[in-house]
């Protein structure tokens, strides 16, 4: 029942809560949106929801790396601009790990993996005071499997972003 | 000198053969091998009063519970008696708790008075026909009717073994609910066999890793409540806490107190890189005591204060390190195939535990500080974050199951690697820290 709910609203994709739980993080379709108000649509390219699901909100990463692959370079090159045209934005990078490792361990490969987003969206010329970066650890999956199907899918930065305007 | 029965913990891997049916003094076979327990009787404790008869038969149970949850001992059931004990103070009658083979023998009464509670109680060596040390009695209020049953078999495990003991202790963990995608973290504490569970947070943000202070009076964690991962400082007795450090653009997490209560060591993440650093709790102080672009994190001081252990994968893989407790050069202890993390110093400072990756299985290992007799005690799925038991000799530690229906729970298992067996929770159960013995 939980799993079919959840796939609705992968399959979905435009749900969007407005949450103001500081512990909210990005899901399958993003449920952080900090109080900013409409998530829009995704034909709108100023909407969140045209950055998650247009532009891409995530890249995923290899077994205990935190090296950004050439795959990703163009969905964070898309970030870089989107977030330069839509200056009232700020963002989290959300770092995460599978679980496979240590909780300590995975706590500090996540902030890698965050911080290594963060960096390369500052090299395109992102304000580096517009993104802060977190990290979940093994805390938060979104699969829930043992398996690689679902690891590969946890080892994840994802950018999440909310208004500016509340500081 | 204290003359034991027939087990001997001396050493790392001891067990005894407990020497059934023997006359005269008890032999001590000292051997790696399976441990023969040794068999004991708790008769129910003799009643003082009517308002006395429910707590004498609880007390009795809870006490048999911790001896034999040791492994160490095996109770023999009250059907195979010869005689009771009806008579606190008559003499004991050798000859019938021989022929059923009980080789110690604790007896006790309890009055209950009003509000409080009195535990007298003895123990004997029944094959010698005389009394191990003297007979005690403990106080205190009826509600705590359970720490003074932890009391007593603490002391009948000391005097039986030559150990600390470890039953009146509590054990601090996070308390979990729900799917792995959806979990509900909240920090709780209990006794260390699982009764009196008691909540000391919500479940709004995500707790990790609560850790004792020395005393067991407050309780280092890690919260999301601000948004980011926070050290924070809980007061058991008053559930009030504060924010320890906060720094902005970092991470804290992983803390543990020095020896003092006073210092707390912990590790704080800046762009990306995660060292290790002090803090002073009263006044704030800070000091960095790694820089190196590796992670360096949960750091844990030797019992004495003087050095830190830690992780590393500064050598391309997580391994264990040690460090003076200022900082400055670290020297590598683990060197096996695998993984090492969340290494713990015991509290006798002889061992380290810690959590050992291999082969795509989690054990939970000790070994030494000079990184020699390495034993892992346990092997699973995911097997992490032991914590020592106040004596130095029982671990206790998470173990996670497999899949999407993955739950956390709780286990403990003998330095031996014997005794492995899980903690009862309600819940799901992770990241549990022992307390200190109770004073």
């Amino acid at each position: 029942m939980r799993l079919m709910t959840k796939a609705m609203i992968l399959t979905a994709g435009l749900v969007l809560a407005a949450c103001t739980n500081p512990n909210s993080f990005g899901r399958g379709g993003g449920d952080a949106l900090n109080g900013a108000g409409a998530a829009g649509s995704a034909s709108d390219p100023t909407s969140v929801a045209y950055f998650e699901q247009a532009v891409g909100d995530r890249v995923l990463f290899a077994v205990d790396q935190s090296t950004i692959a050439s795959d990703y370079v163009e969905v964070l090159n898309g970030q870089a601009n989107w977030l330069t045209t839509n200056g009232d934005f700020v963002a989290v990078i959300e770092g995460h790990a599978d679980e496979q490792g240590t909780s300590e361990y995975n706590l500090a490969l996540g902030a890698r993996r965050a911080n290594a987003v963060r960096e390369y969206l500052i090299s395109r010329g992102v304000a580096g005071n517009r993104l802060q970066v977190v990290s979940y650890g093994k805390e938060r999956p979104i699969e829930v499997c043992s398996d690689e199907a679902c690891y590969t899918k946890n080892r994840r930065a994802v950018t999440v972003l909310s208004s500016g305007l509340s500081g | 000198m204290m003359r034991y029965l027939a087990i001997l913990l001396a050493g790392l891997f001891v067990s005894a053969t407990s020497a059934a049916a023997q006359n005269g003094p008890l032999r001590i076979e000292i051997t790696e091998g399976v441990i023969e327990p040794l068999p004991y009787a708790v008769p129910n404790f003799v009643p003082e009063g009517t308002e006395s008869t429910e707590y004498a038969a609880s007390i009795s149970r809870v006490i048999a519970g911790d001896l034999s949850g040791t492994g160490l001992f095996r109770e023999i059931p009250s059907s195979a008696y010869i005689s009771g004990i009806n008579d606190f103070a008559a003499p004991v009658q050798y000859a019938d708790w021989k022929a059923i083979n009980a080789q110690a023998l604790v007896t006790g009464a309890v009055n209950v008075s009003g509000n409080s509670l009195v535990v007298k109680f003895r123990v004997y060596d029944v094959f010698s026909g005389a009394e191990l040390g003297n007979g005690l009695q403990f106080a205190g209020t009826v509600e705590g009717w359970r720490r003074i049953a932890h009391k007593v078999a603490d002391t009948v495990y000391s005097r039986i073994t030559g150990e600390g003991g470890y039953f009146d202790s509590r054990v601090v963990f996070v308390s979990e609910t729900g799917p792995k995608d959806e979990r509900k973290q909240r920090l709780a504490i209990m006794d260390y066999d699982g009764a009196n569970i008691q909540f000391l947070t919500g479940s709004e943000a995500i707790v990790l890793a609560p850790r004792f202070s020395p005393t067991g009076d407050r309780v280092l964690y890690t919260s999301y409540e601000s948004g980011f991962p926070r050290i924070y400082l809980l007061d058991v007795g008053n559930v009030q806490r504060r924010l320890l450090e906060q720094q902005d653009g970092t991470m804290s997490f992983a803390p543990r107190f020095a020896p003092d209560g006073q210092t707390v060591v912990y590790s704080l993440t800046r762009g990306g890189n995660t060292d290790i650093f002090t803090l002073d709790v009263t006044s704030g102080a800070g000091v960095r005591l790694t820089s190196a672009p590796s992670i360096e994190t949960a750091p844990s001081f030797s019992p004495d204060g003087t050095q830190i252990v830690f992780e590393s994968d500064r050598s391309g893989s997580q391994q264990l390190y040690v460090m003076p407790a200022g900082g400055g050069e670290a020297r590598r202890i683990s060197f096996g195939q695998g993984r090492y993390g969340t290494p713990v110093w015991s509290p006798r400072g002889d061992l380290v535990a810690f959590t050992k990756q291999s082969k795509g299985r989690f054990h939970i290992g000790v070994m030494r500080l000079d990184g020699s007799e390495e034993r892992l005690l346990t092997a699973s799925f995911l097997d992490e974050g032991p914590t020592w038991a106040p004596n130095g000799r029982v671990l206790m530690f998470t173990r996670e199951s497999q899949g999407a229906d993955g739950r956390a729970s709780l286990y403990s298992v003998d330095i031996s690697g014997r005794n492995l067996k899980p903690i009862r929770t309600p819940d799901g159960a992770s990241d549990p820290s022992w307390s200190p013995l109770q004073k």
